[in-house]
Parts: C-alpha cells; structure tokens; sequence
C-alpha cells in the first residue's frame, strides 16, 4: 500500500512540474503581429553599417528549396558570410524549421510567406539596402505573397511553373493536356507509373484540372476552395492514388531515378529535375499544359529575430544579382526577376525559355499561396477550406 | 553434440546467409565509393579514387566532421559523468523512486527518436534559448547526452553489480576520503567500464540523425550532412566516400569497447539490463 | 593498489575527511548528491519535455498561423481515434514492424546458434564482433546503401535482370528488407546470449531420453531460449514503429513516424497525439515482454 501511495506522489510531483513548464512555455508563445518597423535588432542603420557589421557576424543560415543558393563562395569572398544551408522538401516543413528560430531567413513560396507575414516571423525590409531592387521587375514587387499593405516583406527570388513531365517514349509527344494524369482511361493506361509531388498544395492541382473541367463547380481560384469545390478535388484526388506509382516528398533523386529507368513515365515535376533528365539525356518532356498550371513566385524573407541580419540583408542582395539570378535560374530552371540576369546566362535564350519577360505567359500560372479561410477576398459572405483541412485531407489521399 | 549433421550443415549454411546479409550492403556501398560516375547505375563501369580527394577538400564535409567529432566528445564527457552519478547511486542504494529513476535512464533510448527530438526541440526552443541557449552545437550535446547516458549507466551498472560493495567501505574504514576512495578504490575497478561506455556514448552520438535533427539548428554533423546531401543528385558521390568512412571510423570504438569490457548486451551492457528486478 | 599513504594528522583536519565522515553518518544525502544531476537532467529536463510535448495534445493549434492556442480540447486524441486514415497507417506500421521482428528472428536464429553451439570459442568471439559492429554502424548509411542497391538501377534489378523479373525497390517489400536489415543485429545478440546459457547437459539429456534432434530443439531448446527472442523483438519491434527516415528514403507510403514529422512544423497538437499512438503500444509491449520474462534476456 505504502509503495502505492509513494508512487502516487512521484506523479503528483511531476504533474505539478509540467503545470510549471507549460506555464513558462505559455508565456513564450506570444509573436510580434502587426508590426510593420523593418528594425531588427542589430540591424545596422546604413548599407556602410551593415557591410561592417556582417563582418563580425560572419556567417548566415538559411532555409532554402533545394538548389537555391548560388555563389556562396563568391558572397563568402565579398562579405565576410559563412553561408549555411538548409533544403526544405515542403512549404510546411520550411515553416517549421524557421520557426524553430536556428536561421535567419529563407526562400519561401506563397504558400508559406503569407502565413509567416501574418504570425510576424519574418520582418518587413528596407528596400534601400537591397541595392539590385530596382533592377526587379515591378510586376512582382509589392504582391500579395510578398508584401502587406505595400510594405515589401522580401526580396523576389525567380518564378516557375510546376510542370507537366513525360517520358516521350512511353506517352505521345504532343501531350498538351493534365488529361493525362486525371482521366481515367489515362489512369489506367499508365497504372503504377504516374509520379505525383506528395504535399496538400497538390490539391490546387486537382481544383485547376476541375476548372477546366467542370465549370458548374465555379472554381476560381484553385487555392481557395468551398467546401464542395474541396470535396470535389478531393474525390478526384482519391480516385487517381491507386494509379500513382510514386509520391515524390522533395525527394528530387527519387523522381529523376524513377524516370530514368522508367518506373514513372508521367507526372508532375520542378523544372530542376527536367533540367537534370535532359542533361542525362532521358527522353523526357516538360511543358505547361493548356489548362495551365500551378507554379510558384518565391521571396527570400529575413527572420524577424534574426541572429545574423546584417549577412541575412547582404545575402538578399546577393540573390538579387544579375550574377546570382542567372545561375540560379538556369541552375533550377526558372524565370529570373532581375532582366539583367539574361545577358548572364550561358544559353543566351534562357530567358525567352522560360518567359522571363511575358506577362502573358504567366497568366495562367496559379502561384502557390496559402488556403484561407476567408477566402482571401473582401467577400464575408463565403468560407473557403484552410491550410489544415487541406493537410487533413491530402493524408486521407495518402491513406 | 547433440545437433545432427545435417543440422549442424544446415545452421553454417543459415549462419552464413546471415553474415552475408550483414555484410553486403556494406561492401556494396564501400565499392561505389570508388565509382568514377556521378550517376548510381550497377555494375559500375569506371572506377576512380578521385571522388576522395574531393570529399577530402569539401569544406561542408570537414566542417560537419568537425562539429560531429565535437557532439560527440561533449556528450560522452556529460554521458560519463551522468551515468556514473545513476548507477552509483542505483547500484549502492535503495531509495524512494529508484524504479522511476532506472526507468527515466532507458526511456530516451526506447522511445522513437521524434518523439524525444520533439520534445527537446521544444523545451530547448521555449525554456533554453530565451536563457541564451542557442540552437548549435550545445544543444546537440544535450539532446546527444541524453540519451548516451544509459550506455555508461549499463556498463557501470553491470561492473558495480559485480564488485564488493565492502570495498569502498573497507577503504573508509582505513582513512580514506570519499574523493581517495572513488580514485584508489572505485576508479581502478571502473576505468574499463568507463572506457567502453564512453567509446559506445561516443560511437552513439557520431551515428545518431533523428534527434540532431530537431536540435541541431543550422549546424551540420556529419548525419546531418550526409541526410540532406543524399537528396542532391550532383552530390552522390561525396556521400558515397563520407558513407565508407563513417563505416570505418565507426567500426574502431566498437572493437575496443568489445575487447575492453566483452559484453554482448545490445544496449552496451553485458547482459543485465538496469531494469532487472533484484530478487 | 597503489600507495595510499595518509598521515594521522592530516587525515582528522582535511575537509576532505571531513565530508566523507559527513556523508557517512548521513547515507540520504549521500545519495542525493549523487543523484541530484541525473534526477536534474533526465528527471526534469527531459522527462519534463516529454510531458509538456504530450501535454500539447490537449490544445490546439490556429489553422492559418499554426500557432499554439492553450485551449484544452480533446478534438487532437478525437481525430487521431475516429478517422480511418490514421488507424490505417497505424495498423499498418505495427504490421510491418510484426513482420520485421518475424524476418529478424528467423534470419537472426541459425547464426546465433551456431555462434553458441557449434562455432570454436575462437571463432564464436570473432563473430561477437562481427555482429556487434554493424550494430553500431552508422544507421543513415545502411539505408543509404539500401537505397542504392534498390533503385531501378541499383544491383539488386541488375541480378535479377537476366531472370526478366524486375522488383520495385521503393516500395514497402523494400522497407520491409531495409527494417529487417537494421535491426537484425539487435536479434541476434539477445538469443546467442540465450542460446548460451542453456546448459549442455539439459540437451544431452534429453537425447539420452531418447528425443531426436528436431524434438530436443522444439521441446527444450526453444522453450528455454523464446524469452530472449522476445528480448530482441524489443528492439526489432520499437524501433519499426517509431521510425521516419528508413520510409522517406524507400517506400513512399506513410508511417506512423512519416505522419507525425508531416504535421508537427503546423499541427503540433495532432503530432503529440498521434505520438501517443507508438508509446502506448511500446509501452504494452514491454509489459507483456516483462511478462514473459524478457527483460531478464535483455
């Protein structure tokens, strides 16, 4: 009896122990909403007083989609900054590791640059230190994935479409349609082979091909979606999960392996592997389909709480560059948004390639952004699905 | 004997596929190292040891190495001392909680690494670093000690168990101090023990991914490096040569543990475990 | 022992003398000296992390800016039970951990038998050695090579080529192969110890009794050494079922580790919960292990 009631206060110890942490947990959580001061603690106050102060502070962390970071040995030279990277294989997982406080900024999709604006966990800049800024194009400043209330929260990165990839020896070469991976004749003609990207954000995917599709559901914008235009995408998602051979989280290596050796011949894809494939001379084929695509616009963002602004503010600058954009854009594959960047470029054509300068291009390329609940619009009067039913609802179409 | 002989043909043939299923993926990695390609295509066609000499002057992997070599040393040193501490006062004593405490020593190791990687991930986001403890190399440390304790803990347990408690008794008997005691009486009976928990802790810590990863922050230990390289395609043959050396690296603490205490319990005691009831 | 030499009168002044006859007369403190930085570290710091992450299942986290809201909620624990995804990818980790811990223990049985009973003492102690070191290998890189030798390139499809068979390496088959191949020496060792502590003349015995090889094995042998297969189950067994790297290097299916790194960066509420799943289990297999005498094998 005695060991029983002993045992019973080394719980009603520890119970008492956690109340005091969570306490102190609680009491950590807040976030500095609203602010909109580009100050950060340690900031110099002028582009002079940055350069001397990077140096002390001699390196910077960043998360990064993999293949971001470009020159760094060149920004080390320049700079006195240690560059230390880390990939992220999804906007949710790029969150978190800036959330975990170890880095001071990052390149970040629409998907994820909305939330971190509102939580406060990356800082408004001051766009007089990123000497490149004027040379961006204006069509990407000041949009709603990268500033708030015309306050720039980061410095444009580059754009891309999220391709439609195929091995041409297996499907027509004239594919022109996300048919291919949504039909169900198609579904079964390449059962086991299709390779789709494993992150929620594909449910945009399915909402695009429905708009297309079946224009009674009145899809829009394929980010924001009401509970039945969700419902669908969802239907339309589970239906196809038997027929994928592959879901590739990030995990580039797997993807290009798999349509090396043809174990995937169709699929969606980051014009980073199809820039690897055709270099290894895989007969493969990339290209935005009629329905058009979803795509991403990035941002390289500073932590608010940054230990290292001043490299952080170098290193956005740095990435801005004509140098860096043109490595970077023909490293990955991507429209650069520094034009310069374009007389850099070892093919001579890459910018006409991936449409750098055509706005219309563009038109119906659907940036990654985040899923709200309010719709992100100015109409009360609907609810759309959030962020965390799209997660729910992409591990339900794992299974 | 008792095993017939056709048993006995059939054990050396099943003991054989075993070792050889131990030992092939080992090899086979240790061959690619030498493959001259980037890509990973068998049989591989050209060899070459170029990629050395490569891996040798990346200034990542040197790094990563680095910081691997200095977790790994800061969380033995916190492991020693830690274990010893316990298992003193397990072996010697018999104390309110002592279940608890015996239990708290194995639970880092037998819960599944996120589990505890999340919960010092928080602690360390939430508690540590307001108090200016950053996410780096200490709080891999931490994060590492934690669960290195039990190697040192088992294999001073098991030594403890084994020696006379008397003598330390004896040695106060005769005008020892309790710091003379532990370094003429306790130390010399314990320095093997010692030796072979802190290479385990050690080899445990140089080898251990899914914790670092939620404490390590922005620093790289070689785990680390190896993990997030291993999805660059351009990269694979760097990875390919740190693989083969950390295979080879990782084989010497082990052998000396081996030799110096000869245990064979998996959690690097011999083979009593601290969870054991006395009868 | 080496020269301990104290002289009388230093021997009553030293503080050091002092504190040990302080120590002496008082055992409790003794002990909590020792004990008051593990019962620091492991007690509080992180036995007291793991609650408050456990804890955290209890709340909820803001669906936009996925910050934690401390609002007590059973809504996490409710998912985690009523939808059938999550019971899904849960049966379907302890499945694969049963099978795991099954391939281990029928890979694992003949080479520790032969290292026990037939193997010279020269050969047996090489052999310690020999399992012991993969055990403590790097983990990343052996499913590193495991990636490599799967692939659609790699040696395994290679070998069965000239069969035209080809086998999907990045499937679970494959992780089933990549857990087996982990965990395997963890198998081992517990059963060769078992194996050797059967005395011979308890087999001699019963063959004298007149139990022919195979019956000896069923009757004695395996009765004798079933504690320790379970003591390396442990291992085989927790160490499946909490794992996240091994399934996104081989197989793209989800896991219960795989679901949890998924949701903790946005959910962290859902992903406490849901790790409350592998605990449990754990924590009911050590029972029964206790039961059945495992730990004593251990």
């Amino acid at each position: 009896m005695r060991r029983r009631n002993q045992r019973a206060i080394v719980w009603v110890a520890l119970g008492l122990l956690v109340a005091a942490l969570s306490v102190v947990a609680a009491g950590c959580g807040g976030g500095g909403d609203g602010e909109a001061s580009t100050e950060i603690e340690g900031l110099g106050s002028s582009l002079e007083e940055i350069r001397e102060k990077a140096r002390e502070e001699g390196e910077v962390n960043l998360v990064i989609w993999p293949g971001y970071a470009v020159l760094t040995d060149e920004f080390t030279a320049a700079t006195g900054c240690k560059v230390n990277t880390k990939d992220g294989a999804s906007s949710d997982d790029m969150i978190a590791l800036l959330q975990s406080g170890a880095y001071d900024g990052g390149s970040f999709s629409g998907n994820a640059t909305v939330r971190l604006m509102a939580t406060g966990d990356v800082a408004p800049i001051n766009t007089e230190f990123i000497t490149n800024w004027d040379d961006i194009q204006e069509g990407i400043k000041n949009q709603d994935y990268n500033s708030l209330d015309g306050q720039a929260y980061g410095v444009p990165h580059g754009r891309g479409p999220n391709y439609l990839m195929f091995r041409t020896d297996v499907v027509p070469e004239d594919t022109n349609s996300w048919g291919v991976i949504w039909e169900d004749e198609e579904l079964e003609r390449y059962k086991g082979k299709i390779s789709i990207y494993d992150d929620s954000i594909f449910i945009a995917d399915a909402a695009l091909w429905l708009k297309a599709t079946r224009p009674e559901l009145g899809i829009d914008n394929p980010y924001q979606l009401t509970q039945e235009q969700f419902d669908a995408a969802v239907e339309l998602l589970k239906k196809q999960a038997p027929y994928v051979g592959e879901y590739w989280p990030g995990d580039v290596v797997k993807q290009i392996q798999s349509y090396t050796n043809g174990d995937s011949v169709v699929g969606t894809t980051w014009p980073y592997q199809y820039v690897q494939l055709t270099a290894a001379n895989v007969p493969v084929k990339a290209l935005k389909p009629k329905e058009g695509t979803t795509g991403w616009s990035d941002t390289w963002m500073i932590y608010s709480k940054a230990a290292h602004p001043n490299c952080m503010y170098l290193w956005m600058d740095h990435m801005a560059s004509p140098e860096a954009q043109a490595t970077v854009a023909e490293g990955f594959g991507e429209a650069p948004v520094n034009l310069k960047a374009c007389d850099l470029t070892k093919d001579p054509n890459h910018c006409d390639t991936y449409h750098a300068d055509d706005e219309t291009w563009w038109e119906d390329v659907y940036y990654w952004t985040t899923p709200q609940e309010d719709c992100a619009d100015d109409d009360d009067s609907t609810t759309c699905m959030t962020q965390a039913d799209w997660k729910a609802a992409w591990t339900e179409i794992r299974g | 004997m008792v095993e017939s002989r056709l048993t006995r043909l059939f054990l050396r043939l099943g003991a054989g596929v075993t070792l050889f299923f131990i030992y092939f993926p080992l090899f086979v990695i240790a061959l690619y190292a030498f493959n001259e390609k980037v890509t990973q295509r068998w049989p591989i066609e050209d060899w070459s040891t170029k990629w050395f000499s490569v891996a040798f002057h990346n200034e990542s992997v040197r790094e990563a190495l680095e910081h691997s070599v200095l977790a790994g040393l800061g969380a033995t040193a916190i492991a020693l001392v830690l274990g010893t501490l316990a298992s003193m006062a397990i072996a010697r004593h018999r104390f309110f909680g002592r279940e608890v405490m015996t239990f708290a020593v194995i639970l880092p190791i037998a819960l599944p690494g996120i589990v505890t990687g999340l919960a010092l991930q928080a602690t360390i986001k939430d508690v540590l670093s307001p108090l200016g403890v950053k996410f780096g190399l200490a709080t891999i440390v931490i994060g590492h000690a934690t669960f290195c304790v039990v190697v040192v803990y088992n294999n001073v347990l098991a030594r403890l168990r084994r020696t006379a408690g008397n003598l330390d008794e004896a040695s106060a008997d005769l005008g020892a101090d309790s710091w003379q005691t532990f370094r003429y009486v306790m130390f010399p009976q314990l320095r093997t023990a010692l030796l072979a928990g802190g290479l385990l802790a050690f080899a445990l810590s140089f080898d251990e991914i899914i914790v670092t990863i939620f404490t390590a922050g922005a620093i790289q230990t070689l785990p680390i490096w190896m993990y997030a390289t291993l999805f660059r395609p351009t990269e694979l043959p760097i990875v390919n040569v740190v693989a083969l050396f950390v295979i080879l690296v990782s084989v010497i603490p082990v052998y000396l543990a081996q030799r110096l205490a000869g245990g064979t319990g998996v959690a690097g005691g011999t083979t009593q475990r601290p969870a054991r009831r006395e009868p | 022992m080496t020269s301990v030499s104290i002289d009388e009168a230093s021997l009553r002044q030293s503080p050091g003398r002092r504190l040990s006859t302080f120590f002496y007369r008082h055992p409790r403190l003794r002990l909590w000296t020792l004990l008051a930085l593990p019962v620091l570290w492991l007690g509080v710091v992180y036995i007291g992390s793991l609650l408050v992450l456990l804890l955290s299942a209890f709340w909820t986290a803001d669906p936009f800016t996925a910050k934690l809201v401390h609002e007590f909620t059973l809504d996490n624990l409710r998912r985690v039970f009523e939808t059938p995804v999550y019971r899904d990818v849960a049966f379907r980790t302890i499945r694969m951990a049963a099978l795991v811990t099954l391939a281990c223990a029928v890979l694992a049985f003949p080479l520790a038998y032969y290292m026990a009973r037939i193997a010279s003492p020269r050969v047996r102690n090489l052999l310690v050695v020999a399992v012991l070191m993969p055990l403590w290998g790097s983990y990343l890189v052996k499913a590193y090579a495991w990636r490599t030798i799967l692939s659609g390139e790699g040696a395994i499809n290679w070998a069965l080529g000239p069969f035209g068979v080809s086998f999907n390496g990045y499937s679970n088959t494959g992780l089933w192969l990549v857990f087996t191949y982990l965990w395997l020496p963890f198998m081992v060792l517990p059963i060769y110890a078992g194996l050797e502590r059967i005395p011979q003349s308890l087999l001699e015995a019963s063959a004298d009794l007149g139990a022919r090889s195979m019956r000896t094995f069923f009757r004695v042998t395996l009765p004798l050494v079933f504690p320790a297969v379970v003591a390396g189950s442990i291992f085989t067994f927790s160490l499946t079922l909490g794992d996240y790297i091994a399934p996104t290097l081989i197989s793209s299916d989800q896991f219960i580790g795989t679901v949890i790194y998924r949701e903790y960066g946005t959910a962290l509420p859902f992903a406490a919960a849901y790790a409350m799943v592998p605990i449990v289990v754990i924590v009911a297999y050590l029972l029964v292990a206790r039961k059945l005498k495992a730990f004593e094998s251990l």
